[in-house]
């Protein structure tokens, strides 16, 4: 059960909606991925165009917890005008706090996202800011009373998977709140990775909507979530630097030497 | 009427007076939108009594596919 504030999931998958090719094989990815969180993002409409199809009128919106994200966002103040345009919409009242602060790396502004992460819970949000995997401002953003916290795992879209699993561990040893990893899942491995770190849970689009076979990944990836999880309650065993034997090394039949 | 939708500078008929009658003019009253009139949220409640004015600036925005 992934608890975020007062809500409560079953799936611990959020599954971005960027980039895929077309919106019938990213219904059946959604399908089959079994998530009930998608993430959106906030951009001007094309008034000409209003028959334009868009995928929220291809699902059913009332089966899905949607967080839009303030991607785009380069400063507190338009991250926060962006929260309140999604929240406008009545559809949701969670917002992904994502303010790239470097182009080339996409990787967040930490100081911005911190104003905006203040701003936002006083003003009555579900805050879940993606961020670095520093492990001090996540300790800071918890203070403040975000909801969630979401680490990325290497660059956004990237693909490279959990570059330093050691900062994600620290992050979730410490946290009281649900930690997310967020962006730069590349594979099921990755995935089931971070949810055995103890992860709550794993936000992911390019891994699913870039592979050749979207709707195959999804599932791959719910899978693979559902591993992790189940791995991680379980507890691994330690690693030893030398072999321990898996079966009996008493009462060997042995043929006597005559 | 003058307004500057979506960045976009335009004449709008002068049947258009309110929020609702813009939507409905670019037939997008069906559509999950939000509006911003000179930097303010209008809600759709509100959307009926928001008159227009020339020069307004009108922001419509929407969600879209993101991560």
């Amino acid at each position: 059960m992934l608890k975020i504030a007062n809500y409560e999931f079953n799936s611990h998958l959020l599954l971005g909606t960027g980039k895929y090719a077309d919106f019938r094989l990213q219904q059946q990815a959604v399908t089959a991925s079994e998530t009930e969180i998608l993430t959106f993002a906030v951009r001007r409409m094309n008034i000409f165009e209003a028959s334009q199809p868009n995928f929220l009128e291809m699902i059913d919106v009332d089966n899905y917890t949607l967080i839009p994200n303030t991607a785009g966002a380069k400063t507190a103040e338009e991250a926060v005008r962006i929260a309140k345009l999604a929240k406008a919409s009545g559809l949701c009242d969670m917002i992904k706090v994502e303010i790239i602060g470097d182009q080339k790396t996409l990787l967040p502004d930490p100081f911005e996202t911190l104003k905006t992460c203040e701003i936002l819970l006083d003003e009555g949000f579900i805050v879940l800011p993606y961020i670095s995997d520093d492990v001090v401002l996540a300790k800071r953003l918890q203070e403040l009373g975000v909801h969630a916290i979401m680490p990325g795992a290497s660059p956004i879209g990237s693909g490279q998977g959990l570059l330093n699993p050691m900062n994600l561990s620290f992050i979730i040893e410490q946290s009281t709140v649900p930690v997310i990893v967020d962006a730069g899942i590349g594979s099921p491995a990755d995935a089931a990775l971070a949810m055995e770190l103890g992860a709550s849970g794993v936000l992911l689009n390019t891994a699913v909507s870039d592979a050749q076979d979207p709707v195959k990944m999804a599932l791959a990836m719910k899978l693979a979530i559902e591993a992790g999880r189940y791995g991680y309650e379980a507890g691994r065993i330690s690693k030893k630097t030398y072999a321990s034997a898996s079966s009996p090394t008493e009462g060997m039949s042995t043929v006597e030497q005559g | 009427m003058t307004l500057t939708i979506n960045g976009n500078q335009m004449d709008i008929p002068n049947t258009i007076t309110n929020v609702q009658h813009l939507l409905s003019h670019f037939k997008l009253e069906q559509k999950s939108t939000v509006v911003e009139l000179n930097n303010e949220i209008i809600e759709k409640s509100a959307h009926a009594e928001q008159a227009l004015a020339d020069g307004d600036r009108v922001e419509i925005v929407h969600f879209i596919g993101g991560g």
